[in-house]
This record gives structure tokens, C-alpha cells and sequence, in this order.
């Protein structure tokens, strides 16, 4: 029977590059995958294109593809990425800059766009945002982006043409993976039972390490040898949908059921109904098991119909977002620190200055679970943390300052002062008809 | 005991939305949290954080549970003040709960 080995080469938009470059020289795969477009990413990417309309594709790409290539032609091993973020074609270009620049002959590559549907934004004024449910048009000028959720099978198009590497933007994780399984095996789109287990595969190996021992490790509870050189999972399916997970030998990490448990369950709600632009997927009655060391096999997951509605990830600007932190160390420091505050918060109402929300964190005491400390007298230290958000930029810089000013003016020992002012870029969600996104391809080939 | 001592645990994010999976390391477990470990015991643990429903998702046959907390990430993580945005660090609470 028929297997295909796809190596992941990234996980997030700042992975490291090492993993995938083992991979695609000892690896034996028939693809690598780079995932790199968390949800604000492309809205992001596209206030890049914005600013050049050359630009809005991944930071890395360049610096990826450089090292990528080369390997990937010696190795016969072809890519899938979805780092064209919010511009697939201008990345195209680039990566046939790059092979031209290196050399390299033969290289047939695919630009698979349709998801950015910005343009088109006015018809869904009457949508509201999932989240919040902020309508449309009361956001209209603030918004930046509209990038639909698209699936495998503009991916899978392309490799039947003959692309060595495809470029997309807004596609779902897993499909990425889904593409190349569709294309070498023929599955027919509507099978929803192997759709469901080839998007349970990719939905496994879209973060990267997350699945062979990264993001898992507790010392003394689940150890993990060589963590700091953890290799990326090496998925190898068949055209029945079976799978095993594994990864490089001398490689650190591990692949056990744990890892692969974490994993099958990361970012899902119902585990019967997880919804991508090709399936329902169903993990419910997914079962692991461990083969031999580092190889797990999953069995188990299936799939129904797919809703019709694509997800579409909305990005708006939504004013500025301040942090500003100042620590207090030794006897009395917990004390000297909600001085601090106090000192801040009547600065602030005296000036009228009036953040839309702001909130005070004691770093090592409540900063992550908001716990409600009273007196903790012997912190040996204490950093406070100033977070607000505010719709006007001076009204950041006003917050920015008072804690700056807590230099001279504040209690003793306050030391380390770091401030930092950003534009927040929210993300919202509408649900349209697949219907109303085409997908279209455009190739390009590195002459022979 | 604590969770940490029979389970494992990892957080995922979309939007204003937080899972937490929790997972036994051995199967006989499984019925002590199923019964002790519920929805309604993991909204009050979070009381502080999640201020939506808390849903619970049983995963028999790998010996899971998904717990879908709601409006728990302070607006959604691109505008959260919070300092984890993202709540990675919510499974470490959840592996710190008393049963």
C-alpha cells in the first residue's frame, strides 16, 4: 500500500529552521510543511502590503527558503507553506528570485490565493463579530483585514499540477497537510471519513515540536531527553488514513502517547466537531499507541460533512495597548510596590486620564492568576506591572510617563523601569458561504 | 493530592476562548476525575479568570478530558492586558487543584 512521509519544517510564524533542514536531508519525506500564520498574523502581514505592495508576506521567508531550497531540489522533497500570509503572489516572486539567484533549475511554483476577501468586506455590514458581537459596519473604518479560512484542495490542485512548492495564505492548519495527502492518494473531497483522518493528521503536526516533547516538559513529572535540541514530527500516513508520528533519531524530545495526547487535544473544543473548511473533523474516538520509541500510531479519527461556512478572521485597529513595570526588591518590597500603584492610580484620576482599562499585576504574586494578595511581607521581590489600554496614543504615553516618573518620586529602590507602547490589531470572526470565496492558483517555473 | 499527581495537562487558545486538556497518566484514574474534576468545580477554581461557561468534553478511549472555558482571556488574545495572553499558563493552575 501506498505511504507518504511529510516532515513539519515550522510551527509558528519564529520557529527555528535547524529541525527542518535535518529533516529534509535525512528524513526521507516526500514534503515539508511550514506553518507559520497564527490569527493576527496576517492582518499584521497586511498592514505590511499596505505600506508596499511588494510586501506582507512572512518575515522569513527569505531567510527560510535560502537554506530550504537548495535541499529540497537535492532531496526531492517539496514544500507547502502557508508564509505567503497576506501575499502569496509577491512571495511567489521572491522564492523564484531566490532559486534563480542559487542556481537551482526545475522548480515549478504555486501561488494559491482567494482567502483575502477584504475587498468584498461590505457585503457582510450586517455580520457581527462571534466574539463580541460588534457589527461589521459600526468597525468598517477601523478594519484592516478579512482573510477567509480556505482548505486542502487548492493546495492539492496545485501538486497535481506539478508545483514543487505552494504558497498560500489564510489556509487552515491542518490543510496544509491534508493537500499533499489528497493529491498523492486521489481521496475524493467528499469522503469525510478520510478527510476527518488526514485533517486529525495535520491538526497533529501544525504545531511543530508540540507533538515530539516541545511545550511539554515538567521536570520530575514528564521528563524529556535533549529537550534543547528537540526535533520536529515526521507524520507517515496511508491511503487508508493510518498514521504513525515520529521524528529523527539523535534528535531530542520524545514521542510518546502523552505528547501525541497534548497534542490531539490543543486549540479543539468539541473533540466530535472541529470544524475546518474541508470537514467536521472527529477526534472522539481517536485511541494512541506507542509502537516502539519515538513512533506512535493513531487510529480513530473520522469525519462529517462540512459545515459550507468558512471562518473569516477580521482584523481591526483597536487604539493602543501600554505596559509599563518597575520592580522593588528586599524587606517591605510587596509593600513598597502597592505604594507604587497607589501612586500611579491617583496620578492618573487627578489628570483626568482615563485608560478604557487598566491593570495592575505583582509580578511573581498574582500576574498570572489574578490570585488577590493581601500582604505578602516576605517577597524578596516584586515586580509591578502597568497594562492599559486606550484609545488615543497620548493617553498611552500619559500612563507611560507617570510610571517613568516613579524614578525620582516613588518609593525607595524602585529599579529596571520598562515601558512599552503598541497599536492593538484585534481579531474577530464572521462565518460566510463557501460560496463566496474562489480560489485561484497562479504558477511560476524557474527556467530550465 | 493535587491534579499534578495523576495527570497531565496543556492550554490552547482561540480568541476569547481557553481549553484546557487534562490527562491521566494511568487509566484506573480516569473515573476519580470524571467524577471529582467537573465543569462546575473547574469555573470556580477559575473563578478569578473565566467569566463564561465552562464546558467539559470526555475523551474515554485516550483517557482525556477538555475543558472549554469562555470568555476567559480578557477580550480575546490581541487585546488581553493580562501578562499570558494567551493563558498558556492556565494548565499549571488547573494541575494545582486539590482532590
Amino acid at each position: 500500500m501506498k505511504t507518504i512521509r511529510i516532515g513539519s519544517g515550522a510551527g509558528y510564524a519564529d520557529d527555528r529552521l535547524e529541525p527542518a533542514l535535518e529533516i529534509i536531508e535525512k528524513g526521507d519525506v516526500d514534503y515539508i510543511v511550514f506553518e507559520c500564520l497564527a490569527e493576527r498574523t496576517i492582518a499584521i502581514a497586511q498592514q505590511r502590503k499596505m505600506e508596499n505592495a511588494e510586501k506582507g508576506y512572512d518575515n522569513l521567508l527569505a531567510y527560510r527558503m535560502e537554506q530550504v531550497l537548495p535541499l529540497c531540489s537535492a532531496n526531492n522533497v517539496k514544500v507547502v507553506t502557508n508564509m505567503g500570509a497576506a501575499n502569496p503572489l509577491a512571495a511567489a516572486k521572491l522564492v523564484k528570485e531566490i532559486a534563480e539567484a542559487q542556481g537551482l533549475q526545475n522548480i515549478k511554483i504555486a501561488a494559491v490565493v482567494g482567502d483575502d476577501v477584504f475587498s468584498e468586506i461590505n457585503r457582510y455590514s450586517e455580520e457581527t463579530l462571534l466574539e463580541n458581537g460588534r457589527k461589521i459596519s459600526d468597525i468598517r473604518p477601523s478594519i484592516v483585514s478579512a482573510n477567509a479560512y480556505i482548505g486542502a484542495a487548492g493546495i492539492a490542485e496545485a501538486l497535481k499540477n506539478g508545483a514543487d512548492i505552494v504558497i498560500t495564505g489564510r489556509a487552515a492548519d491542518p490543510s496544509l497537510f491534508l493537500g499533499p495527502i489528497i493529491h498523492e492518494f486521489g481521496w475524493a473531497l467528499d469522503d469525510v471519513d478520510l478527510i476527518g483522518k488526514g485533517t486529525m493528521a495535520g491538526h497533529l503536526m501544525e504545531c511543530g515540536s508540540q507533538v515530539t516533547g516541545g511545550y511539554f516538559a515538567d521536570p520530575g513529572y514528564k521528563d524529556v531527553p535533549d529537550l534543547w535540541k528537540v526535533g520536529f514530527p515526521i507524520l507517515e500516513i496511508d491511503e487508508q488514513g493510518e498514521l504513525v508520528i515520529s521524528k529523527l533519531d539523535g534528535t531530542g524530545g520524545l514521542v510518546s502517547e502523552a505528547t501525541v495526547k497534548e497534542q490531539l487535544i490543543y486549540e479543539i473544543h468539541d473533540p466530535a466537531n472541529y470544524l475546518t473548511p474541508d470537514v467536521i473533523a472527529d477526534f472522539s474516538g481517536a485511541e494512541v499507541k506507542q509502537i516502539e520509541k519515538d513512533l506512535v500510531k493513531i487510529t480513530g479519527g473520522s469525519g462529517k460533512s462540512k459545515s459550507g461556512y468558512l471562518k473569516t478572521s477580521i482584523g481591526y485597529q483597536e487604539g493602543f495597548m501600554i505596559e509599563a513595570e518597575i520592580s522593588y526588591g528586599g524587606s517591605g518590597s510587596f509593600d513598597r510596590a502597592r505604594l507604587a500603584q497607589d501612586i500611579v492610580s491617583k496620578r492618573l484620576e487627578q489628570a483626568n486620564v482615563e485608560p478604557g482599562e487598566i491593570r495592575f499585576d505583582l509580578i511573581g504574586l498574582n500576574s498570572l492568576y489574578q490570585d488577590n494578595v493581601k500582604n505578602q511581607g516576605t517577597a524578596k521581590e516584586v515586580r509591578l506591572r502597568v497594562a492599559a489600554r486606550t484609545e488615543e496614543l497620548e493617553t498611552a504615553v500619559a500612563v507611560s510617563r507617570e510610571v517613568e516618573s516613579l524614578y525620582t518620586n516613588g518609593p525607595a529602590g524602585g529599579g529596571g523601569i520598562r515601558t512599552n507602547i503598541k497599536p492593538i490589531v484585534s481579531i474577530g470572526s464572521i462565518l460566510i458561504p463557501d460560496t463566496d470565496v474562489s480560489v485561484k492558483i497562479f504558477y511560476s517555473e524557474v527556467q530550465k | 493530592m493535587k491534579l499534578r499527581e495523576i495527570a497531565h495537562s496543556r492550554t490552547g487558545d482561540k480568541g476569547n476562548i481557553s481549553n484546557i486538556s487534562l490527562i491521566v497518566y494511568n487509566a484506573e484514574d480516569y473515573s476519580l476525575i470524571e467524577e471529582k474534576v467537573t465543569a462546575e468545580v473547574v469555573k470556580e477554581w477559575f473563578r478569578e479568570i473565566v467569566r463564561g461557561d465552562v464546558i467539559r468534553y470526555d475523551l474515554p478511549k485516550i483517557g482525556a478530558f477538555n475543558f472549554v472555558m469562555y470568555d476567559a482571556l480578557g477580550g480575546g488574545v490581541t487585546k488581553s492586558l493580562a501578562q499570558d495572553m494567551h493563558g498558556k499558563s492556565l494548565s499549571s493552575k488547573l494541575l494545582d487543584l486539590e482532590i
